[in-house]
């Protein structure tokens, strides 16, 4: 049953990403026209407009889960490519464990960096 | 195209028993009208190789059994004419994927297994009534056009050959196992999807297709393996949030008891099985 899990967490993921990049892309791009995020007269990637998303709890949130989503789906693509040159039984087991554990420190890493920028931008 | 006064057969011959690798032999025979592949490897083996092994039944494609790498794409031999490649050089080898028996003989055994572990027949709670029939099981058009179009499949194998991740990863069932597992989960008449879920939930379900799309392709009854396998993973993901449940099979339809014959409808010949 684990594979019927991976897989569904694998398109979960896969969605995640697709509306989470789809903001990333309408913040940076379509700025000018929405006018959602960024102060008005500044650039998406001006200082100013960089600070203030930071000091938004929505961009720190959203960062995690994007960072949490593309590490899932690229270490579950990546799981079924080695596993695929058909490794023996305990290779498997070993990429299993690294791949979760590497996952996993990533995550913690990424986190912190997140939040410590939000609340970095706050006292600037 | 226009056709040729000579075709040259190259063949892959392999014997284990000589210790040597499979080799190409070039043959060259005049052409007959309406020439299929096997036709020639028919009149090859008369004339001039009757150690040539492959395996044949039908000649009608229906049996599954000659499907062969002919230039370049699996094929039946027997369904394959000589002027539909587009030219006189016809090269014949077993199909990729498998081991090789005998010069055009794979061995199918891994795919047959694999075949069986998924279940393909119907699955039902109701043991004696399908032992003792009492009628039929109801089943509407529309139902029966669910999976119609997999019970065309002649277990020939090109599906298996054409598959990428069959090429690479032995750990997968490949295109025919997950498409008639499919087939019978989608028949109305069947309650086996938990039974089932249990060999698909693993690692030897659809997971790791490609979307290639070869299998079907390939496929010389025009069955459609990349659409169940597509098909399966939706129900699976489905499943995983208990959202998916097959319906209850269907029921017996109870013979009709007070309806007369028509004159001019003959009777049924008796059962014979």
């Amino acid at each position: 049953m684990r594979d019927q899990r991976l897989w569904t967490w694998h398109v979960l993921a896969g969605l995640v990403i697709l509306v989470l990049l789809g903001l990333h892309m309408g913040i940076m791009h379509l700025d000018t026209l929405l006018g959602w995020f960024n102060p008005p007269d500044m650039k998406p990637v001006a200082w100013g407009a960089v600070l203030q998303r930071a000091r938004m709890g929505f961009f720190t949130v959203s960062y995690i889960v994007l960072l949490g989503a593309a590490l899932f789906h690229g270490l579950y693509g990546l799981r079924n490519i080695l596993f695929e040159l058909a490794p023996g039984r305990g290779v498997k087991s070993a990429l299993n464990v690294f791949l979760a554990a590497g996952g996993v420190g990533l995550f913690v890493f990424g986190a912190w960096a997140a939040w410590a920028a939000g609340v970095l931008a706050r006292t600037l | 195209m226009t056709a040729p006064a000579n075709v040259t057969f190259r063949i892959r011959r392999y014997d284990p028993a000589s210790g040597q690798p499979p080799a190409w032999e070039d043959f060259t025979m005049p052409y007959s009208d309406g020439m299929t592949v096997l036709d020639g490897l028919r009149v090859l083996k008369e004339t001039r190789l009757p150690t040539l092994a492959w395996r044949s039944s039908c000649r009608m494609g229906v049996c599954g059994s000659c499907g062969m790498f002919i230039n370049g794409r699996p094929r039946l031999a027997c369904n394959t004419q000589i002027t539909e490649l587009g030219t006189s050089l016809v090269t014949v080898a077993p199909l990729p994927n498998f081991d090789i028996i005998r010069d055009l003989v794979p061995d199918l055994r891994p795919m047959f297994d694999a075949h069986a572990a998924l279940m393909p027949h119907i699955i039902r709670d109701d043991a004696e009534e399908q032992r003792e029939p009492t009628g039929e099981y109801f089943q509407t058009p529309h139902e029966l056009e669910q999976f119609l179009q997999f019970t065309y499949c002649i277990k020939c194998g090109c599906c298996m050959s054409a598959c990428p991740t069959v090429a690479t990863d032995p750990a997968y069932s490949g295109p025919m196992p997950l498409a008639q597992s499919h087939r019978y989960n989608a028949d109305s008449r069947d309650g086996g999807f938990v039974a089932r879920k249990r060999a698909l939930a693993t690692e030897r379900g659809p997971w790791k297709c490609h979307y290639a799309g070869e299998c079907s392709q390939a496929c010389p009854k025009g069955v459609d393996p990349a659409r169940a396998i597509q098909l399966m993973k939706r129900e699976l993901v489905l499943d995983y949030f208990k959202l998916y449940r097959q319906p209850c099979p269907s029921k017996v339809v109870a013979t009709p008891t007070e309806v007369k014959r028509r004159p001019d409808v003959p009777e049924a010949p008796a059962a014979t099985i």
